[in-house]
Formats: C-alpha cells, structure tokens, sequence
C-alpha cells in the first residue's frame, strides 16, 4: 500500500541514532472482537446503532424472550440475540450474541449484486451499500450466509450494517463498541483483534473450563472483519444460528462469472449461424423463383 | 397425413372473426386469424421488453446501457418481472390457441430427421407431409411454452425472496437464465427464418395471408387441405407456365431486335 505510506518519515535532518517508527507497517484491516463471554445483553450496543444512524426507535417483538425482536431490520442493524442452551452435565447457560454484519473478506452480498456500484468493499474490509445506486434486486440477500441485508419495501432498497464507516473514516471507534459497558466489545486492527481473541480463548480453555472455547473468524468466506469469542467454537450454531460453515451460493461465484458471459456467447451464435446461412445458403424463395440466368 | 388445421381455423374464426378483417387478394390464402395474430404480437412484445430489461440486469457491464431505456437500474428491476406478467398472460393464451396445431405428428419427427436438407435449402418444395406447421416451428413453439414456465415458476420464487429463501433464490436466477438464453438463441432463428430467410412469410403474421405459391412450397399438406387441390401438380403446372411465358417472352424479344427485312410477315 505505497499510497498509505508517503507521508511516514524516511529521514530527519540533524538527528541523532535512527528515525524512529522508520520501516514501521501497520495493519489497515480494521476488527471488531465480540467477546460473547462477557456480554451481559444490555442492548446499549442496539441504542447506540439507531442512534448513530438516526433511525426512529422501532416496535419490538415480544417472543417469550428478551431478544428485541426476531432478527435484525432495514432500520435495525444491530440485534443480541438471547438463547438458552442446556448443557450435557444439565446447568443451563444463556448465550448472548452480537448479532449484525460480518463484514466478510469475501462478501457474498458483492458477489451477488448485478448493480453498479451498489456494494462496495474498502481496503480496510468493511463492506458498504450504497442506496442510491441499488435496483432492489435483492440478490444481495440470497448471497448472504448470515441474513443480514435488509430489504426495504417502501423504497426498494436494502440496507445492513456499515460497521460506522463514517466513523471509522474519522478516526473513531463504531458506535456500538462506544457505547459497550462491560468491555465484551473491542475495535482494532485484525492482528490485533485476532490476538486479543486467541488470548481470551485460551483464558476461557485454561482457566475458565471452556474445553471447546475458541474464536470465530471463518476460513470458507476468507475470514470475517467481525470475529467472536465463543465458549464453544465447535458449535456456533447455538448462538442464535452462527453457520459454522459459512457459504455463498455456488450461484454467485462460479456461474456469474464464468458461465454468464459463455453462455450469452452461445446464444449469440445463434445470431452468427443464421447470418451465415444467408450469406452462404441464401433465402427460400416460394417456388418456382424466377430462374437462374447462369 | 392430416393436421387439425382445419377445426383450429374455424374454432379461431367462430370465437374471434369479429375482432378485424382479414383481407385475402386473388392468388392468396388465409393463414392466422385476426386473434391468432393479436397475441403472437403482444407476445412478441413482452418478449422483448422483458428480454432488453432483462438482460441490464443479467450483465449489467455488458448491457447496463440498456436500463435507461427503463429508466435507470432501480426502474428497469421494478419493471422486468411486470412485463414478464405481460409475456406470461399473453403466452398463456397463446399457448391454448395453439396447442391442437402444435401437438406432435409422426411427419415432424420425419421432418426432424432430414433437417440437414432443410437447413441447406436442398428441397424445391417440402416433403408432402409438411402440414400447416413443420416439426421446426413446433420445437420453436415448445421451447417457448417450456422455457416460459421455467422463467414463470423461477420468476416468482426470485420475486418474492422472503417467501422462497436464500437457496431457491440463488438457484433459480441460473435456471431463469439458461431458459432465457436458449429463447435468445430461437428468436434469432425465428425472426430469420420469418423474413429474409424465407421471403413472403411475414405477411402470414401481419395480414394474415400467405400466397398460394408460399403454401405450396413451404407447407404442401396444409395446400392440399384448405384448397383440395394437389400440390405438387400446381407446382409443376406454375412451372410449366413460368417456362412457357419465359420462351414466348425470348421469341418476343428476338422478333424485336432482328432486321425489319428478316422479320415474318405478321398475321392479320
């Protein structure tokens, strides 16, 4: 990235001993580390979501749970979403998940998207929508692993989670990890958050009792910009539906790019064949034609 | 070998003949009533607005150049599954119109198997079993019915994605495409064939008439059913007359242009 890297020092005139921070390199993937762990289900994150983004407050679901409402909404990014497992020795837990983009390395929303421009990624992974220039197509939902694109009838646009990429632009962390009381909630680069995440998880093996806790960051879609702690990484499906194997339709990447331009190539030919045929055969005339003067 | 040409032409012109006029000239024949011809048009229509806006968004890097016509990308999306309710209505009714003469005979799969001739121009007149349609109009014909109901069933699936769910969505838009592209590819042939490819046929969709000469060429088993008359024998006949009318106009001609003193003396 040589464009990033113009203005750090090279030399400095009269100084003594070497230029410090010389040949440095940061990592400008940024990360949000969910710790699931120590997530209490407060919802500040959820206030602080609609607040930053201006949306009105809108109605909730109750479900004989104290999750918010069922998923997430064109208008609410941002959900905890609240469930209770059993364990094998029978104690309960309550397991309290984040729930919002993933902001995938490879985003199957981008893949899918036919509009120009309506889905872009930035070289620092978070995966924007632009509205102005989406056609309300809604592929961007069906290229989703996580369902997280929300499309909005009244304007035919889909909408979803920019993870606050106005406020990273400007050097500030996204709401939600702002707002986070009890710390479950870290913004950073990846390494950085990678490591702080392998850090906690051995914590949560080591000391906690956590055999099977560990980080998700899933390899099938080249990693995520969003990652978690779990107490129990083998089994992400118990936190409110985390794929453990995280795909994008066979659809979207192989035939998009390869057969769809084939294909129309095929059906051109057709073109091709027919104008050769007058060129070479010529037409049929309703008999008799007048004759031939050769 | 017959065709139900005959009862499918009278059905059409008891229900429909009051629509419009068909006007048939000396040396001519009707072949589509004023219905049939009504939604073979509206068909076609839909068709290809549903084929231009469809494919602004199939690639759009390709053909994004084409939703302005539509009104932009959101405009174009908006409008593409509405004219495909326009194309399916109509091809619906199309369909029943046309299901009788379209059924397949043994003569189209005798047709099919000398395509090779037919593609190389090789026949003066079809084979005397070609009836009012041959076997390549019929496949034409079923592959739009076919491809129609796949572009329906996976239309709506892709319309209402909240019904159907992510999978059926992403599955559903390659087979939307593959039905797509095959029409494509027929409707080259199709347009082709119906005009510079074999002159004279596209009067038969919009006056609704085809000349007798037409007939007799391109769907002799139809001629012989509507007229009663052989033919191969008015073929042969048109021949005869074609090479006697050319030799009179020679002798003509060479009369002309001899010296007046070699000229015969005419007859009085």
């Amino acid at each position: 990235m040589a464009t990033e890297r113009t203005l750090q020092i090279q030399a400095i005139s009269g100084h003594v001993g070497t230029v410090p921070g010389r040949g440095a390199h940061r990592d400008l993937e940024v990360c949000k580390l969910v710790d699931v762990t120590t997530c209490i289900g407060c919802k500040a994150c959820e206030v602080a979501c609609v607040e930053w983004n201006k949306y009105p407050f809108r109605e909730t679901t109750f479900n004989n749970t104290y999750q918010t409402m069922p998923s997430t909404e064109w208008n609410y990014w941002n959900l905890i979403k609240f469930n209770e497992h059993q364990r094998e020795d029978g104690t309960l837990m309550w397991l309290m998940r984040k729930d919002q983009c993933m902001h995938c390395a490879d985003p199957g929303c981008l893949r899918a998207c036919p509009a120009d421009g309506a889905i872009v990624q930035y070289t620092n992974g978070i995966v924007d929508f632009n509205q102005e220039n989406c056609i309300g197509c809604q592929y961007c939902v069906s290229g989703c692993p996580f369902n997280i694109p929300k499309f909005n009838s009244e304007t035919k646009k889909v909408f979803k989670c920019t993870l606050c990429s106005d406020r990273v632009g400007a050097g500030l962390e996204p709401a939600c990890i702002k707002a986070c009381p009890t710390g479950c909630l870290h913004f950073g680069t990846k390494s950085e958050m990678k490591e702080l995440a392998e850090a906690r998880a051995t914590q949560l093996r080591e000391q906690s009792g956590f055999a099977d806790a560990g980080v998700y960051d899933p390899s099938s879609i080249g990693g995520t910009h969003v990652i978690y702690v779990l107490h129990d990484a083998k089994h992400p499906e118990l936190y409110g539906g985390l794929p453990a194997d995280p795909q994008i339709p066979f659809s979207y990447t192989y035939w998009k790019w390869i057969a769809k331009p084939i294909g129309l190539f095929i059906a051109l030919l057709g073109l091709l064949a027919v104008f050769f045929h007058y060129i070479f055969t010529g037409p049929k005339r309703p008999q008799p034609e007048p004759r031939d003067v050769t | 070998m017959t065709t139900s040409a005959e009862p499918y032409d009278e059905v059409v012109q008891r229900d429909f003949g009051g629509l419009g006029r068909t006007v048939v000239h000396e040396g001519e024949l009707p072949r589509h009533s004023t219905y049939t011809r009504a939604l073979h048009w509206t068909v076609a229509i839909f068709f290809f607005l549903a084929l231009l806006s469809g494919l602004a968004v199939y690639t759009p890097w390709l053909f994004g150049w084409l939703s302005p016509l539509f009104g932009g990308g959101a405009m174009t999306r908006f409008l593409h599954p509405w004219f495909g309710v326009g194309f399916v209505i109509a091809w619906f009714f199309q369909f029943l119109n046309w299901t009788s003469v379209m059924t397949w005979t043994e003569a189209d799969s005798k047709w099919l198997r000398e395509i090779g001739r037919y593609v190389k121009n090789e026949h003066e007149v079809e084979a005397e079993y070609v009836g009012f349609y041959n076997g390549g109009q019929k496949l034409q014909f079923w592959e739009i019915v076919f491809g129609g109901a796949v572009l329906l069933v996976t239309g709506l699936l892709m319309w209402f994605p909240e019904i159907s769910g992510r999978i059926a969505v992403a599955a559903s838009y390659v087979f939307h495409d593959i039905a797509a592209l095959i029409m494509l590819g027929g409707i080259f042939i199709h347009i082709y064939l119906s005009t510079v490819g074999q002159p004279g046929t596209l009067h038969a969709m919009t006056r609704g008439v085809v000349t007798r000469a037409w007939a007799w060429t391109h769907h002799p088993a139809w001629y012989r059913q509507i007229t009663g008359r052989d033919p191969r024998a008015d073929y042969e006949e048109a021949r005869r007359r074609q090479t006697e009318r050319a030799r009179a106009i020679a002798a003509f001609e060479d009369d002309e242009t001899k010296p007046k003193t070699e000229r015969r003396p005419k007859d009085t």
